[in-house]
């Protein structure tokens, strides 16, 4: 069969105005029904052709899904709230400007005024082989394609890697987890409210996931706890282009420092392995130490342990370790005369 | 010509103030197609419809080199909606033996079109597409050159790798050739192509230092906005077609060439053209799949090309894998060049890259002795095509760090070192012919420099401390630039209406840098009249068309301001004669100037409206009954059918030229490093040109800082990435390609220009397109160095992982040589 990457496959497109009627219908058809937030990552795979749902289940016009509200001292996030939506919301700049500033972060602003929060966290890797349609074990295939002795792979995993080695492309989700996020789901058998770090499934535990959702599920909000409002954040994502690009890596974190010492600290990076990554090591490691240039550099240099870099991209590493050193010790800034 | 004469010594060249001496060359104004475009009213191909159109969809190849051993198109035909399935059986055949076809039952790189598939609307000829069986037998394929050079290197084609002339035969080099290639050094084994001049031994001995390095440049797609879109239907015989072209003249003789038809059978329409850069000279063979799939349905057809079927189809600069030996005097002074490179010219013929790369090398810095070897290779990628500055980039992005290195290493300013080896004044380039070298028409490029040096203040720049704080490290370079800006011998073509109107006809197509309408203010200069009484009809070939160059090689606005100065000139001195044999008097004694011929002692004369009925009751040579016999035949056509609509004038340039015509730009970047992360910026930008009379200021910044950005895309991070094992492109997006966007670079880039008009031209002007791109790629790679150092890469684009692996491990990172990583 000849292969065309060009022109969205007919599907029925339901468009429900509630978030049980979206959940009945999801229900109703399973397994044959795609999930449409702000399509940023579903039109690519709709147009390619390589995903052909039989029904798209629209959410854009479950007004009950977007929104921020407030929520016992933090905020509550619809998941369909829009990127732009959150950077530009006074309560989220003013308590928590770690996720304002990972989510301007992302794509472009053309990108941000349709992608939604939700979309962000919930989008597949963007592993080329993966994207292209190749049968690869992400794809429910026998092989790794990018892992090869000349598989180009610049932009794939360091730590996390099996079989397959695509790297979540996600900027706000190591926010999330720095800030200690709750992802409320709305399931058949209920809501169920995880933390952020646990929303995301490795290759380890399911190869063709990418996170906890499963066919009828909804990822209906995210909250964000009190516990880092106004902390002392860090925010930083290194990209080839200054716009329009993932990441080739990023690093979030929040924290408290009392006396000149960290009382507590929460850390994630993104773009290493093919979850977000939280450093629950490096978070213990320097809690009650001084956020300075010391702790910084012992922060990145037990981040980096145990990576594995692959042909193209042992760059992450030392990328990795600097990231996270700036996260906790702080950068050194460039004073011009 | 200025009014301030030049010395024939050009270190005495002053920047000229633009306009000066002219009342409309030199001068802002708005071209009369921005309005469209920007409230996009602006009709491209893709926007046109027609009553009954059909729709097309391309099956492209899976394989990187195949035969189509059989297929079954049963399925597909028989899905309601679909009309009809084009085979390669359908198209014409090949101009040659290794030459492109429309679609191929032997594709020749992963994307290569083998069928198309028409139907009532896209989803149904997608649908269809799924229902076609392929049966492919997978052949031989190679992605790096190299690796079909090597012992026994397998051939991208049963014929052979390289290309000897026109001819593809094998060519493999040794084992002992390739002994370099483990520690980073491009092997040099035996070279179809080669010349050199002067004593290079003598020059490699005498040196004070000798530098021998190795550069890959990478392969870039276009990446044109518009893609190579085209709709096309038959109407009573005639092929009328809509697309892109860079030329709305030279593009019908391509269409009837590829067609088998004559080109009065032919209608095109491309009144506005989504980018070119060189992709889209004369057209693109695709664009033909619309206009065979028509005949075959009797209906419209609309093929829409999707980003990525451009990725494949859009064309391409070729890659090199370059190495250089260059021997510097103590001051800097080149002694000594040997030049080699490898090109990747794709699937299809060779590419002109590899020939220009040593022809402006030679040119830009004047070795006294150089030797240039290439090596145009095919391999199964998709076809390249000439891109801005085609070969020019490349043999610059080799050169220029290399010239930056030295400048280090022999502790002399970069800005000297360059000002002691540019080129200037009729300056010799290339080989020697017949026992002489081609010589340029003038070069100021060294006032470009030193104007530009001072512009950019580089030399407080250069002094200015800390060079690093905190994490950051700044670093600036300068790169001179230099490529093609102009031909000779076309047409020009006017009517001056019975309404008073001077009506151009421009065969030019608008690709955007403007030169569409900018090079007819030339002939209104000559004519006297005030801009708003003049109108340019462009973009449709029956609008009747001089005889006009394709807009590639940066030749449009030299060779279209020489037409338009003759067709002026020509103009008035038809006016001259028509007022002298009405209202008596000798034609010389007339004056034309305001819409009026006059006789400036007794005050008789008349308006351009009435001097136009005069010339239609004269008929003749005056109203286009009789088209003037020196120009074109095409032109004489044109002409003659426009007879009777008033005063017709057409003329060739005939103007005096003996030199090779090239632009020159000087450009000056400055970055900011951080050493944690890899990432830079470029903090300031300059270019600085010499392009002789500036013809539109606008328009020359747009270009001159436009095409410096796609310079920059080479060293920023455009490029293509290619797993060479199933030779399958894998960067086929513009997330994943990364041209440069507008927040890649520093908002307020710089631009200037001396306007010391060339010498061998009336106007003046010169091509600015593909001059500033080589130097706007270098100057941020020599800025690199300079902040960085002179080990941290040897090739572009130069990313975070090139940066970060070559500080943390102290070399540039593996592969060195490899393409397509």
């Amino acid at each position: 069969m000849a292969v065309v990457r060009d022109i969205m496959a007919p599907f029925d497109l339901l468009q429900p105005s509630t978030a049980a009627e979206a959940q009945r219908l999801l229900a109703r058809y399973g397994a044959d029904a795609w999930v449409l937030a702000g399509g940023m990552d579903s039109f690519d795979w709709l147009k390619d052709r390589i995903k052909k749902p039989a029904v798209v289940v629209d959410l854009s016009g479950v007004t009950e899904l977007r929104g921020i509200r407030p929520w016992n001292g933090g905020l509550e996030i619809g998941a369909m709230t829009t990127l732009a939506e959150v950077a530009n919301h006074p309560g989220v700049q003013k308590n928590f400007s770690l996720l304002a500033d990972a989510v301007r972060h992302v794509a472009s602003p053309q990108i941000r005024n349709q992608a939604t929060l939700g979309g962000n966290v919930s989008q597949d890797v963007r592993c080329w082989y993966y994207r292209a349609g190749w049968p690869c074990y992400r794809a429910a295939g026998e092989t790794c394609f990018a892992d090869t002795p000349v598989g180009r792979n610049r932009e794939h995993a360091i730590f996390g890697a099996d079989r397959c080695v695509a790297v979540h492309p996600s900027d706000s989700a190591p926010a999330l987890i720095a800030l200690g996020a709750q992802f409320v789901l709305r399931t058949a058998s209920g809501e169920r409210v995880i933390e952020a770090e646990d929303y995301f499934v490795g290759p380890n535990r399911e190869i063709t996931r990418i996170n906890l959702l499963q066919p009828g599920d909804l990822l209906a909000s995210i909250r964000i706890p009190s516990d880092f409002a106004g902390a002392r954040f860090y925010f930083e994502k290194v990209r080839d282009r200054n716009v329009w690009d993932f990441p080739l890596l990023n690093v979030a974190s929040a924290m408290r420092v009392s006396g000149g010492v960290i009382q507590s600290v929460r850390l994630a990076v993104n773009a290493a392995a093919p979850t977000p990554l939280r450093l629950r090591r490096v978070e213990a490691a320097v809690a009650g130490k001084p956020p300075d240039a010391s702790t910084g550099a012992m922060a990145g240099e037990l981040a980096v342990q145990g990576a594995v870099p692959l042909q193209f991209n042992a760059f992450k590493i030392p990328l990795m370790r600097n990231l996270v050193k700036r996260a906790i010790g702080g950068v050194e800034k460039a004073v011009w005369a | 010509m200025s009014d301030q004469a030049q010395s024939g010594n050009p270190a005495d060249a002053k920047p000229i103030p633009f306009g000066q001496g002219y009342k409309l060359i030199g001068r802002d104004y708005s071209t009369p197609d921005l309005p469209a475009k920007v409230t996009g009213r602006a009709k491209y191909a893709e926007d046109f419809r027609a009553e009954g159109m059909l729709f097309a969809k391309l099956v492209l190849s899976p394989m990187p080199h195949a035969r189509l051993r059989g297929y079954d198109l049963s399925r597909a035909l028989a899905l309601p909606g679909v009309r009809a399935i084009l085979t390669p059986a359908d198209v014409p055949p090949a101009a040659g033996p290794h030459g492109e076809r429309v679609l191929t039952a032997e594709p020749m790189f992963q994307g290569d079109p083998v069928m198309a598939v028409c139907a009532v609307d896209e989803a149904t000829a997608a649908e269809a597409i799924e229902k076609i069986e392929l049966d492919f037998e997978a052949l031989p394929f190679v992605i790096d050159p190299l690796d079909s050079l090597r012992p026994n290197g397998p051939n991208p084609r049963a014929e052979g790798n390289v290309w000897f002339g026109r001819e593809l035969k094998p060519l493999k080099w040794t084992e002992a050739d390739f002994a370099s290639y483990a520690n980073g050094q491009l092997p040099m084994g035996h070279a179809p192509s080669a010349w050199s001049y002067g004593d290079l031994d003598a020059g490699f001995r005498n040196a004070a230092l000798v530098l021998d390095r190795s550069f890959v440049t990478p392969d870039v797609s276009h990446q044109c906005l518009e893609p190579r879109s085209a709709m096309a239907y038959w109407q009573n015989g005639k092929l009328v077609i809509h697309t892109g072209t860079q030329s709305t003249y030279q593009t019908v003789p391509a269409i009837a060439r590829w067609l088998g038809i004559p080109q009065d059978k032919i209608v095109l329409v491309s009144e506005y053209t989504g980018g070119g850069f060189g992709s889209k000279v004369t057209g693109t063979m695709i664009m033909l799949v619309p206009a065979l799939l028509a005949k075959k349905v009797h209906a419209p057809v609309m093929m829409r090309i999707s980003r990525e079927e451009e990725q494949y189809l859009g064309r391409a600069r070729p890659g090199f894998q370059g190495r250089m030996k260059i021997g510097f005097d103590r001051g800097g002074r080149i002694t000594a060049l040997d030049m080699f490179v490898i090109c990747d010219s794709g699937a299809y013929g060779s590419q002109f890259d590899v020939i220009a790369s040593g022809n402006i090398v030679s040119l830009l810095y004047q070795p006294p002795a150089m030797r240039w070897r290439g090596v145009s290779a095919m391999t199964n990628t998709p076809t390249r095509s000439a891109q801005s500055a085609p070969g020019g980039l490349q043999g610059i992005a080799i050169i220029e760090p290399i010239l930056a290195e030295a400048a280090r290493k022999l502790k002399v300013d970069q800005v000297a070192l360059r000002m002691a080896n540019s080129a200037e004044g009729p300056a010799e380039y290339g080989p020697v012919r017949e026992g002489q070298r081609a010589h340029a028409t003038s070069c100021f490029l060294k006032q470009a420099l030193a104007h530009g040096a001072e512009q950019f203040q580089w030399s407080q720049r250069v002094a200015q401390r800390p060079r690093r704080s905190g994490t950051k490290i700044r670093g600036v370079g300068v790169s001179l630039s230099a490529f093609s800006g102009g031909t000779i011998g076309y047409d020009g073509l006017l009517v001056i209406t019975p309404a008073g109107k001077v009506r151009f006809h421009s065969g030019i197509g608008n690709l955007g840098t403007e030169s569409v309408i900018d090079v007819h203010r030339a002939a209104a200069e000559v004519l006297d009249v005030p801009w708003d009484a003049c109108e340019v009809v462009w973009g449709d070939s029956s609008r009747l068309l001089p005889y006009t160059c394709a807009s590639d090689g940066s030749q449009t606005t030299h060779a279209m301001t020489r037409a338009a100065h003759a067709l002026g000139l020509e103009c008035r001195r038809r006016l001259q004669e028509v007022a002298a044999r009405t209202l008596g008097g000798a034609p010389e004694e007339y004056e034309v100037a305001n819409l009026r011929v006059f006789h400036p002692g007794s005050g008789a004369g008349m308006s351009f409206a009435e001097a136009a009925r005069h010339a239609i009751a004269l008929g003749g040579i005056y109203d286009g009954h009789q088209p003037n016999p020196g120009v074109h035949p095409a032109t004489q056509a044109a002409a003659a059918a426009l007879a009777g609509q008033g005063l017709v004038a057409c003329a060739r340039d005939r103007f005096p030229h003996d030199g090779g015509t090239y632009s020159y730009v000087a450009a000056f970047a400055e970055v900011e490093v951080d050493v944690e992360t890899g990432k830079y910026f470029i903090t300031d930008f300059l270019a600085y040109g010499d392009v002789g009379t500036v013809l539109h200021p606008k328009s020359l910044g747009g270009q001159l800082l436009g095409r410096s950005t796609l310079g920059m895309g080479h060293a920023l991070g455009q490029k293509w990435v290619y797993d060479p094992h199933y030779g399958a492109a894998l960067a086929r997006r513009f997330y994943q390609t990364k041209p440069p966007t507008i927040l890649d670079v520093p908002v307020d880039m710089q631009w200037n220009a001396l306007n010391i008009p060339d010498p061998q031209t009336p106007v003046g002007a010169r091509g600015v397109g593909e001059p500033p791109v080589g130097g706007g790629c270098a100057a941020i790679l020599n800025a690199l160095s300079d902040a960085l150092g002179d080990e941290i890469f040897r090739r572009a684009p130069v990313n975070a992982d090139t940066i970060l692996t070559s500080l943390e491990a102290g070399r540039p990172m593996q592969l060195p040589l490899a393409t397509g990583i």
